[in-house]
């Protein structure tokens, strides 16, 4: 399970890890300097508590990956966290401001943007509209400046250079005039990250992006992840395999349970006894991971999908 | 047998008034459905206000019919706010519960004998009801070609009937080609994912729901101003399923679609009827009496549509590719 992650690690990945690296290993600890602070969120489905998080801060600018077995509750904290769920309790502030019961709308406008664990690619769109419908603040999207369409035609031209930028770098750009349910899963995946950067997000929240894509794309989007760390955007992701957390997470909280049992930099939080136990019950002869193998980091991003 | 009269009598309906209230209808459910993917199935509700507002402000009250017109879309929104507030924020399903049970609610409020005064009951009301509008008739006489026949009343409604469909898809094509057309065909396709995008969801489908409801409300209004009579059991569920079987069968979130649609259901509808009426009298069918024609027409064009929708499912003008696709 050796993998050398300093060696593609940028500044800003550098600058986060070295900002994290004196927040105390344990559930709940302070960040130096929070985008995301959560407090006492529950969320229950009749008798059973799916989510029940004290409190938990995410650092600004970092990678930070919310992992824990099948049925831990991530995905259902995720939804609560994006207003697509509401809790029975709890509140949590983003950038500082209290958000609990902000419509999920409301929430992506101010730069906190989702993708699901189900891609939601709209397949009978085009890869390029689909990208389109990703940009902020349209004219055109207003009902009475949607007749005129010189009103908006010069931002409209402008989002779609962005948005050929953005499936260029996500090898998408030769698809741009294909329905999105023409595409591969893998891609779908891709394309939902890219439609997510269209808007600049200050906090990009990704359900498990590696699910059920084949491991040569796993590598390159796991390099686009640590590329929109570089951009000054702070990444949140589910994922529940313990080494594709470990290639790229800056910090590592763990769920069980719906509760935060552990918290820290990969390395640390794999060790943690309480995370074994929570992973592997009592068979701990197994490998952490959902293969038995360790990956290796890809020196190829680009070459290695299509 | 004379073909000519029958392909005359087609032709007729095809481009006659009825097939301009329905393509109004359908204009207007294409962007609700089509395009949106709202549910509704109550779109006759949004004809019958249409209509019955002319009927009231013009009989009724006695006032000007260049009153009713803005009343009768006014009606229609105010429609479309009661049935989208508590049903758009639910599953798509609600909204069609709800708009096939409000279309014949309010079907069943306007012949209702409480209300006779106002709507007049099961005669609903009748009059000079489009009066002000005929005057207006530039034409001299009564429309006669070969294959084209209309009452120089019918004409004029024809015409403007026409002119309308043409600005209304003008607008819609406006529309939907605009970044809101892309945020409304994204709802259809996902809301979820267009609300993690950051747009108001409900805003935009209760924007879809008013327009639509309001082009449907045209169809209404041309309906009181050329027959000059509401009636009220004329506005049944099944003005809403024709709709929707001109709309499938031009092709749905196509602008050429209701159009196309609305031409080809009432010539097939007319011929078929006509043709059988023919054959009965030239005694070539024995087993069928003129009165079996007006439902048989409907199960000769109702197969006819079912083998459309086997061979040709997106409909005249859809794209086969489209539906390759796994929806969502």
């Amino acid at each position: 399970m050796a993998v050398d992650t300093h060696s593609t690690l940028g500044p800003r990945g550098q600058a986060s890890q070295a900002a994290l690296s004196n927040v105390p290993n344990v559930p709940g600890s302070a960040k130096p300097d929070p985008i995301l602070d959560v407090h006492s969120v529950k969320r229950s489905f009749g008798g059973l508590t799916a989510v029940d998080v004290e409190q938990v801060q995410v650092q600004r600018g970092a990678i930070t990956a919310l992992i824990g077995p099948n049925g831990a509750g991530k995905t259902t904290f995720f939804n609560l966290l994006t207003g697509f769920d509401a809790p029975d309790t709890g509140e949590w502030t983003f950038n500082g401001q209290q958000v609990a019961g902000t419509a999920p709308y409301k929430l992506a406008r101010r730069g906190m943007v989702r993708t699901f664990q189900l891609t939601k690619a709209l397949s009978r769109l085009t890869v390029m509209d689909n990208m389109l419908l990703g940009a902020k603040g349209q004219t055109g999207e207003h009902i009475y400046a949607a007749f005129f369409p010189f009103l908006w035609s010069k931002q409209e031209r402008a989002n779609r250079e962005r948005a050929m930028e953005l499936l260029s770098r996500f090898n998408l750009a030769e698809k741009s005039v294909d329905f999105a349910g023409s595409l591969s899963g893998g891609q779908r995946k891709l394309l939902e990250m890219a439609r997510a950067l269209m808007s600049d997000p200050e906090l990009i929240m990704l359900d498990e992006p590696m699910a059920g894509v084949n491991p040569a794309l796993t590598q390159s989007l796991l390099h686009h992840i640590k590329d929109i760390r570089e951009e000054g955007t702070t990444v949140l992701f589910v994922e529940h395999d313990m080494d594709m957390v470990h290639d790229i997470g800056d910090w590592v909280i763990v769920m069980a349970m719906g509760q935060i049992i552990a918290e820290g930099p990969p390395g640390a939080v794999m060790k943690d006894q309480n995370v074994i136990d929570a992973y592997l019950g009592t068979h701990h002869d197994k490998e952490l991971t959902d293969s038995g193998k360790s990956l290796t980091v890809d020196s190829d991003p680009e070459g290695t999908h299509s | 047998m004379d073909i000519g009269f029958v392909l005359a009598q087609s032709i007729t309906q095809a481009l006659g008034v009825t097939a301009i209230i329905y393509c109004l209808a359908a204009i207007g459910l294409n962007i609700q459905f089509g395009y949106t993917g709202l549910l509704n199935f109550g779109q006759v509700a949004f004809v019958t206000v249409g209509a019955y507002s002319i009927g009231v402000v013009v009989v009724t009250m006695g006032l000007s019919l260049w009153l009713a017109i803005p009343v009768a879309l006014l009606a229609s929104v105010v429609l479309a706010l009661i049935l989208g507030i508590p049903t758009l924020r639910l599953r798509a399903d609600y909204l069609a519960i709800v708009t096939i049970a409000a279309s014949e609610l309010l079907r069943l409020v306007v012949r209702s004998i409480a209300l006779r005064d106002i709507f007049g009951g099961v005669n609903g009301i009748n009059g000079k009801i489009g009066a002000q509008f005929h005057a207006l008739n530039p034409l001299p006489e009564d429309f006669v070609t070969p294959y084209l026949t209309f009452s120089r009343q019918d004409a004029w409604v024809v015409f403007v009937g026409w002119v309308l469909i043409a600005i209304v898809s003008f607008g819609v094509w406006l529309l939907v080609r605009s970044p809101w057309g892309r945020v409304v065909r994204g709802i259809r396709e996902d809301e979820y994912a267009v609300v993690s995008l950051g747009k108001n969801v409900f805003v935009y489908k209760m924007q879809a729901l008013i327009l639509g409801g309001m082009v449907g409300a045209l169809g209404g209004i041309i309906w009181a101003i050329a027959k000059q009579s509401v009636q009220p059991d004329t506005f049944v569920p099944d003005v809403t399923f024709f709709t929707y079987t001109i709309l499938l069968l031009g092709g749905a979130a196509r602008i050429f679609g209701p159009i196309v649609g609305a031409i080809l259901f009432w010539f097939l509808l007319a011929g078929v009827g006509e043709f059988l009426s023919q054959a009965i009298q030239a005694g070539w069918i024995d087993f069928l009496k003129p009165t079996d024609v007006g439902p048989i027409r409907f199960i000769l064009v109702g197969m006819g549509l079912m083998s459309l929708m086997i061979f040709r499912p997106q409909g005249i003008f859809g794209d086969k590719r489209e539906l390759a696709l796994d929806g969502r």
